[in-house]
């Protein structure tokens, strides 16, 4: 290789796009996986269409994933893309607005064909007409080149063309000086049965590289440093992913088994398939024939002493709304796990948005609280699930957990924890041993924690009955009685709010106090961080918090919220966040809001941010 | 069999299973009849009280579970059925009951009778059937039959209704019958039929509502016409019915009729013989409804296939055996991980 010059970068944001034929997302996770390999911190957003098989070559049809990877922390997979790679005219078509003036662009220039022109709306070849000017253009024959590389194999031109994303992951392995190693082992492991597409997939990649390097245009390297992570064992992990492991690892700290009773819906539907591959580790998955079936099950499973968990996303939770009153009532201790979507109805099922909010909190027949939580980023999910489950069980409560699709497919660095450092879960279940002489009162309640009696099937000598009719204080029996049922409302409610009890202390970044307190919850988070994080760098002092809790708030949240002059409150909806904390607690926030099925860009919150600094002193 | 804090559970009596609730049924309801003879069987099953549970949706017959002294769980409308197959699934050694009526199990709860019923878990699913909302006061559901003038309907219902029955078979129940609820003998012996069939056995029972639609059964069921109106079916049995049984069901090709033996050329020989083993046959005899035919109540279908609670836990203890050693932390951490400092 020749000798080339070597220019340091802090971080760099690539966004593969093309056909969803073209095997973009693949392409992405092994950018990725090598990256945070060599140690850099990475973030990931893989945004693909709602249509499977939209028509080749289609601006439907154009799947992306974007990258960063970085020498310092990151929180997000990077506001604009420094790199497009676009493997179609309707690739470039839908992702060149994104990139950043004086970007990389890299084209497959043998998919610049009429008729794709045509497909992608443009006139004229975008390549030839001067129009790309503004960026740093590499037209690349990368199917031509791909396909006399696997020739020689006996591959087939169709065969041969799917080789091109690995030519392409090549190209950039090249300019970023990253090894091709990780990736041929997985080649090797991923395609290992059949030989030929190994030597042909590794060919190309191989190709891609060389190609860079006899291409004159790219004789800089550009580097990005290892990222200071804190020291251990590493791997990548998406939100669906930990949320699977986190169920695990709970059942197995109650030492009952898990069971996950779940219908296919977008973008829950891996969490499914992840617990459905693991009942070596005794997990029992029910696809039901509904999401109302879904839910039941899980009632019933949790009745039966199981660690009882469903997913969907907000529709799904929409169909089991009447279910979970019944959990609520019956006090039975179960995870109902919402990975949002852009909504209502239908909506946008591929896009993330966080606007189920209202829904977890509020979206029941009569007075139906339950506890709500809503996890961070992509490895957060794996502790949220864990501590839904401690609390449901803890509390006889169903639990719900909010996690969004931009974490439930997003990937970043996870750092492996030590399963021995995580406290057992106490079922406490009820025997007529533990009961002794005392006569048995399914509804009778902890003093500290006001949850019930819970005794199993199974349990001899303390058959009782449960339902969703309104409940003695004591018995448990159908009670009509006014006061009973006033008594009844207002204790399950006092249970939940004690839930509050027993969370962590609230962590604030940056000041204490000041000029400007920025609030988010679930998925935001990334892009929060990084924007305060990125203004105090510049001597601004603002500060940022990240809540988990939902519904209760955190004890110490008015109190925090009150030390800053002003609250910002970015979220990926109309404003629920903001409506529930003025409710709550009569304080004025600012709401920074967006419901465009994407997550927020640092730049918008920091914008946003720095107007509100500058009203500030203007007073 | 576990043992039971209340002795051995042969020693149970139907008081084991009485609690310490009020029935709240109208007074004349057929619910009484079911829950009595439910009562009186459940001591004869060997099974002991702290595994039995009793799950229901809503309606009138939905309130059954408060009235037994077993674990039991009163639910939401249409819905029993979920709960029951979760239960299951988590703890297959109960003996689980689902109470469920027309409108509960075929109406709102339709979606959930088919898929529960074709997964073939070990479920006892009762269907009171009095062809009538009760507990909302008297709207048409869907077993009513067509024409039938009710509140919702009031020029008739224009509803083709279901047969519950047909429904099972057609959903691939692997046990299914039919019974009265006043029938003291019948009924009991079906109960206790279906609680040893291993698999979903669905019982469909004809219950009067005296209140919102006294005596829908009555035109076969009444006592002074049920020999001449009804068949039981009995296995390996031709299907003989009658006052002095000389009536028969006969096969012409694949349609029945009535015949009478020794009428018309017809001999025993040609009744058709009763095989609760062939669910095509049991289709066929499902079909046989008031007025050109005797209703036919007993076993309809009697057929073994592996339950859905026995599949899962095969899975369970294959992916175990096959998963070794591997530890649940093997799992988090994965095979593709680098170490930082
Ligand atoms: S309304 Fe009919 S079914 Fe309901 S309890 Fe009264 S008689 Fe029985």
């Amino acid at each position: 290789m020749a000798q080339r010059d070597v220019q340091e970068l802090k971080s760099v944001t690539i966004r593969f796009a093309g056909d969803s034929g073209d095997g973009m997302q693949l392409t992405g996770n092994r950018f990725t996986d090598t990256a945070a390999l060599i140690g850099n911190d990475v973030a990931t957003f893989p945004d693909y269409p709602a249509e499977i098989r939209a028509p080749a070559g289609s601006l439907p049809g154009v799947s992306g994933f974007q990258v960063q990877f970085s020498s310092r922390d990151i929180y997000t997979p990077g506001d604009a893309p420094d790199v497009l790679v676009a493997m179609n005219p309707a690739a470039l078509q839908r992702n060149l607005k994104e990139l950043v003036p004086g970007g990389a662009l890299f084209v497959n220039e043998d998919a610049f064909t009429k008729s794709n022109l045509k497909l992608a709306g443009y006139e004229e070849n975008p390549l030839e007409d001067g129009s790309l000017t503004d960026y740093r253009l590499f037209k690349v024959p990368m199917s031509t080149i791909t396909l006399e590389t696997v020739k020689p194999l006996g591959m087939g031109k169709k065969e041969g063309e799917r080789c091109k994303n690995f030519f392409a992951l090549g190209l950039l392995y090249f300019v970023y000086d990253r090894p091709l190693e990780p990736t041929m082992e997985w080649i090797e492991g991923k395609f290992g049965k059949s030989p030929d597409l190994v030597e042909a997939n590794t060919a190309a990649l191989k190709a891609g590289y060389n190609y860079g390097d006899t291409i004159e245009a790219f004789q800089t390297a550009y580097k990005v440093d290892k990222a200071q992570l804190a020291p251990g064992t590493y791997r990548s992990m998406n939100g669906n992913l930990a949320t699977a492991y986190g169920m695990i690892v709970a059942a197995q700290k109650a030492g009952r088994p898990l069971f996950y009773g779940s219908y296919p819906i977008t973008p829950a539907s891996d969490i499914l398939h992840e617990l459905s591959r693991q009942r070596g580790f005794g997990v029992k998955t029910f696809q039901a024939e509904d999401e109302i079936a879904a839910m039941g099950s899980t009632i019933g499973a949790a009745f039966g002493g199981a660690i009882a968990v469903t997913g969907t996303s907000g529709p799904g939770v929409a169909l089991k709304s009447e279910a979970i009153g019944l959990a609520i009532m019956a006090e039975l201790p179960m995870v109902i796990v919402n990975v949002q979507r852009g909504g209502p109805s239908t909506g946008l099922p591929t896009k993330t948005e966080q606007a189920d909010l209202f829904q977890a909190v509020l979206g029941r027949n009569g007075e139906a609280p339950l506890p709500v939580l809503a996890s961070r980023s992509p490895d957060d999910c794996f502790d949220v699930a864990i501590e839904a489950v401690r609390m449901a069980v803890k509390y006889r409560t169903p639990v719900i957990m909010l996690s969004d699709g931009y974490i439930a497919n997003g990937a970043e660095p996870w750092l492996v924890p030590d399963l021995d450092t995580i406290e057992p879960i106490e079922m406490d279940f009820l025997t007529r041993e533990g009961l002794g002489d005392e006569p048995h009162l399914p509804y009778k309640r902890d003093e500290q924690t006001l949850a019930r009696n819970w005794a199993i099937p199974g349990e001899p000598g303390l058959e009782h009955r449960v339902g969703g009719l309104e409940k003695d204080y004591l018995t448990g029996n159908v009670s009509y009685d006014p006061e009973n049922h006033e008594r009844m409302i207002q204790v399950r409610a006092e249970k939940v709010q004690r839930v509050a009890q027993d969370y962590g202390p609230l962590q604030v970044q940056g000041p204490d106090s000041g000029p400007l307190l920025i609030l988010g919850w679930g998925s935001s988070y990334g892009a929060i961080t990084s924007a305060g994080e990125f203004m105090r760098e510049d001597g601004i002092p603002v500060a940022n918090l990240s809540i988990r809790h939902l519904f209760p708030f955190h004890r110490e949240l008015e109190a925090t919220m009150r030390r800053y002059d002003k609250v910002l409150v970015p979220e990926l909806n109309c404003g629920q966040l903001s409506h529930l904390l003025r409710a709550e607690y009569l304080i004025e926030v600012e709401s920074l809001t967006k419901v465009r099925g994407l997550p927020f860009k640092v730049v918008e919150i920091i914008e946003k941010s720095k107007q509100l600094l500058s009203t500030e002193k203007a007073v | 069999m576990n043992a039971s804090s209340d002795g051995a559970t042969a020693q149970l009596t139907r008081k084991d299973f009485v609690s310490d609730q009020e029935v709240r049924w109208c007074p004349g309801c057929g619910d009484y009849a079911i829950l009595a003879q439910i009562q009186k069987t459940l001591p004869s099953l060997g099974v002991p009280k702290e595994n039995l549970v009793v799950i229901s949706g809503i309606g009138c017959s939905s309130r059954f579970p408060y009235y037994v002294d077993t674990y039991g769980f009163h639910s939401i409308h249409g819905r029993a059925m979920t709960l029951a197959s979760g239960l299951k699934c988590v703890n297959k050694d109960l003996s689980v009951w689902v109470i469920t009526g027309d409108g509960d199990g075929l109406s709102i709860g339709g979606n959930h009778f088919l898929h529960t019923l074709r997964r073939n878990f070990d479920l006892n699913v009762v269907l009171f059937n009095n062809r009538i909302y009760g507990l909302t006061k008297g709207q048409a559901s869907p077993t009513s039959e067509q024409g039938k003038v009710t509140k919702s309907t009031p020029m008739g219902a224009i509803d083709h209704p279901i047969n519950p029955v047909r429904a099972a078979i057609a959903a691939e129940a692997t046990w299914v019958g039919r019974a009265l609820d006043n029938d003291t003998k019948h009924l009991p012996s079906m109960i206790e039929t279906m609680a040893h069939h291993k698999g979903i056995s669905f019982l469909e029972v004809f219950q009067n509502c005296n209140i919102f639609n006294n005596g829908a059964f009555l035109h076969f069921s009444d006592r002074k016409i049920r020999s001449e109106k009804m068949i039981y079916l009995q296995p390996g049995q031709p299907m003989l019915f009658g006052e002095n049984r000389d009536k028969g069901i006969v096969l012409d090709g694949l349609k029945p009729r009535v015949a009478t033996v020794g009428e018309g050329g017809v001999s025993l020989d040609d009744v058709l013989v009763y095989d609760a083993s062939d669910p095509s046959l049991a289709y066929l005899v499902s079909s046989l409804d008031y007025p050109d035919f005797p209703v036919p109540v007993g076993v309809f279908l009697d057929i073994e296939r592996e339950t859905y609670e026995d599949l899962l836990e095969d899975q369970v203890e294959k992916a175990e055996s096959k998963r070794g050693d591997m530890s649940l932390q093997d799992l988090v951490r994965g095979t593709n991980t680098w170490t930082v400092g």
